[in-house]
């Protein structure tokens, strides 16, 4: 790929591994980051396949870790797997619906060295929540899980998903996050690729409540200064300006499945074609390195215009490729979150559409291949 | 150099809680590694973290970095304070 002519300064390492150890998980959210065939737990890498794996993300230069699934915790090993990460320096998340551990392995979890927790919220209202999760009570349990991570002393982060059956409530979310003590709440409006675009029309807000919530947040901020981090994801289907998906292809981060497949982001196994590495058979620095997957939208070679001659290439690195793809069929093309994009007005159209219309019933996330909408919705009331 | 300090000098900064400075052998710096973030210090920035141990107040610091660099103390105190308000408010430090 690479031509002769220009040559590449040396390839920085990655900062941030996001490990995907397994997508079991009970609850079922229509916006999941996880892809829509979900791996089976048979195909998980073992414990000492993940060992081997942190070692070589340290020695790679790797400096934070995120334990993250599907539900980590429903790996019993995660207290081996965070206390190594501990002992070679690497920080370590855990990013988990709070449903699953009680206060007691949660308590292991910090004693083996766990740095920080970051828990999702479906909502303020108890009710939504649990029609959001797919699983009645769940916000009683996320709340009790919330108390107890305070109490053990480790640091929170909430993480808030914002769509347009909360999108009313940011504010109040704010301030649960405050009261329960986080450090840091994470407002972030879905980001529609795999289960969330199929459920794109049953989560968009209208462009007024985008704004709404922003003026919230941003009065938040004004507000919370000093007492908490606020970061907000804006919504891409009603922006302007592309955002840098992951600090750029390649550049900053990797995320890697329970089955041990290399990603430079969790949607890439939606564009067709791209050929990805596993741990299993590559050390992670060879495929760092030189991953087809990886190569393939690095740094602005592989650009066509309008990215290929804009002064800001290598600031969005022109933004998301799932979304190009997504909306335009090819992943190469412009993310059409760009107002230079010949396809940002046919996004804006599908937003508009979509939030007018009633919102139609989740298809929830789910292992076993799904029917109908319908006939989910009819089963899970 | 006559803006009021936003800041009590007696206060004892210390890393917050989930914030770790830590050495990175593989790109050969320090870094504060933090909930989401990383972050580089500059040289200036290091030596005031290095001290932020939670035990020591910022008077202390201050005295000793004038000392430490000859510099004049006025000067010092208006980085140190600066800085660790500011770092008190991205939850980086605490006071
Ligand atoms: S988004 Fe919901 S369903 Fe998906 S992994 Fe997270 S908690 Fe589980
Ligand atoms: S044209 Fe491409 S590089 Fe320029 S702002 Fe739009 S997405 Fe970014």
């Amino acid at each position: 790929m690479s031509g002769a002519a220009n040559p590449t300064p040396p390839l920085a390492p990655p900062l941030a591994a996001l490990l995907e150890l397994t997508h079991r998980c009970p609850l079922q959210c229509p916006y999941c980051s996880n892809p829509i065939e979900l791996e089976r737990a048979k195909g998980e890498l073992s414990t000492d396949e993940w060992r081997r794996v942190l070692d070589e993300a340290a020695e790679l230069g790797v400096l934070q870790v995120h334990f993250s699934g599907g539900e980590p915790t429903v790996r019993r090993d995660l207290p081996e797997l965070v206390a190594h990460a501990r002992r070679i320096g690497l920080y370590s998340n855990l990013i988990t619906s709070g449903v699953t551990l009680d206060r007691a392995r949660l308590a292991v979890l910090a004693q083996a060295g766990l740095d920080h927790a970051q828990l999702s919220i479906q909502d303020v209202d108890h009710q939504t929540a649990a029609h959001i999760a797919n699983h009645p009570g769940v916000q009683g349990k996320k709340l009790a899980f919330a108390r107890w991570v305070r109490e053990i002393g480790l640091p929170l982060t909430i993480n808030a998903v914002v769509n347009r059956h909360n999108v009313t409530r940011v504010e109040r979310m704010i301030d649960l996050a405050v009261e329960l003590g986080a450090v840091r709440v994470e407002v972030a409006h879905v980001q529609y690729y795999g289960w969330a675009l199929r459920n794109r029309a049953a989560l968009m807000p209208t462009l007024e409540q985008v704004q709404e919530a922003t003026q919230r947040v941003e009065a938040a901020r004004a507000r919370l200064r000093g007492q908490i981090v606020i970061d907000y994801v804006v919504p891409d289907y009603y922006a302007r300006q592309p955002k840098s998906c992951m600090g750029g292809w390649g550049r900053q981060f990797l995320n890697i499945t329970p089955s041990g497949e290399v990603l430079p982001c969790h949607a890439a196994q939606t564009i067709p074609g791209l050929v990805f590495d596993s741990v299993r058979h590559k050390p992670l620095a060879e495929i760092w390195a030189s991953s087809a997957a990886f190569e393939a939208y690095r740094g602005t070679d592989w650009m066509p215009e309008p990215c290929r001659s804009c002064d800001q290439r290598e600031v969005d690195w022109g933004g998301c490729r799932c979304q190009a793809l997504a909306i335009t069929g090819s992943a190469a093309a412009a993310d059409p979150a760009c107002a230079l994009s010949p396809a940002h007005q046919e996004m804006r159209s599908l937003a508009e559409a979509a939030s007018a219309a009633p919102a139609p019933d989740f298809v929830y996330r789910r292992m076993t291949p799904q029917e109908t909408p319908a006939k989910v919705a009819a089963a899970t009331r | 150099m006559t803006a009021p300090a936003p800041l009590k000098s007696a206060i004892r900064p210390g890393l917050a809680p989930g914030v770790r400075l830590s050495f990175d052998k593989a790109r050969d710096c320090w870094v504060v590694l933090a909930p989401e973030r990383v972050l580089v210090p500059d040289e200036t920035a290091l030596e005031i973290l290095q001290r932020c141990n939670g035990s020591r107040p910022v008077d202390e610091i201050v005295d000793e970095l004038a000392s430490v660099y000859n510099a004049d103390r006025g000067e010092i105190a208006q980085d140190v304070e600066d800085m660790v308000s500011d770092l008190i408010a991205k939850r980086i430090l605490v006071g």
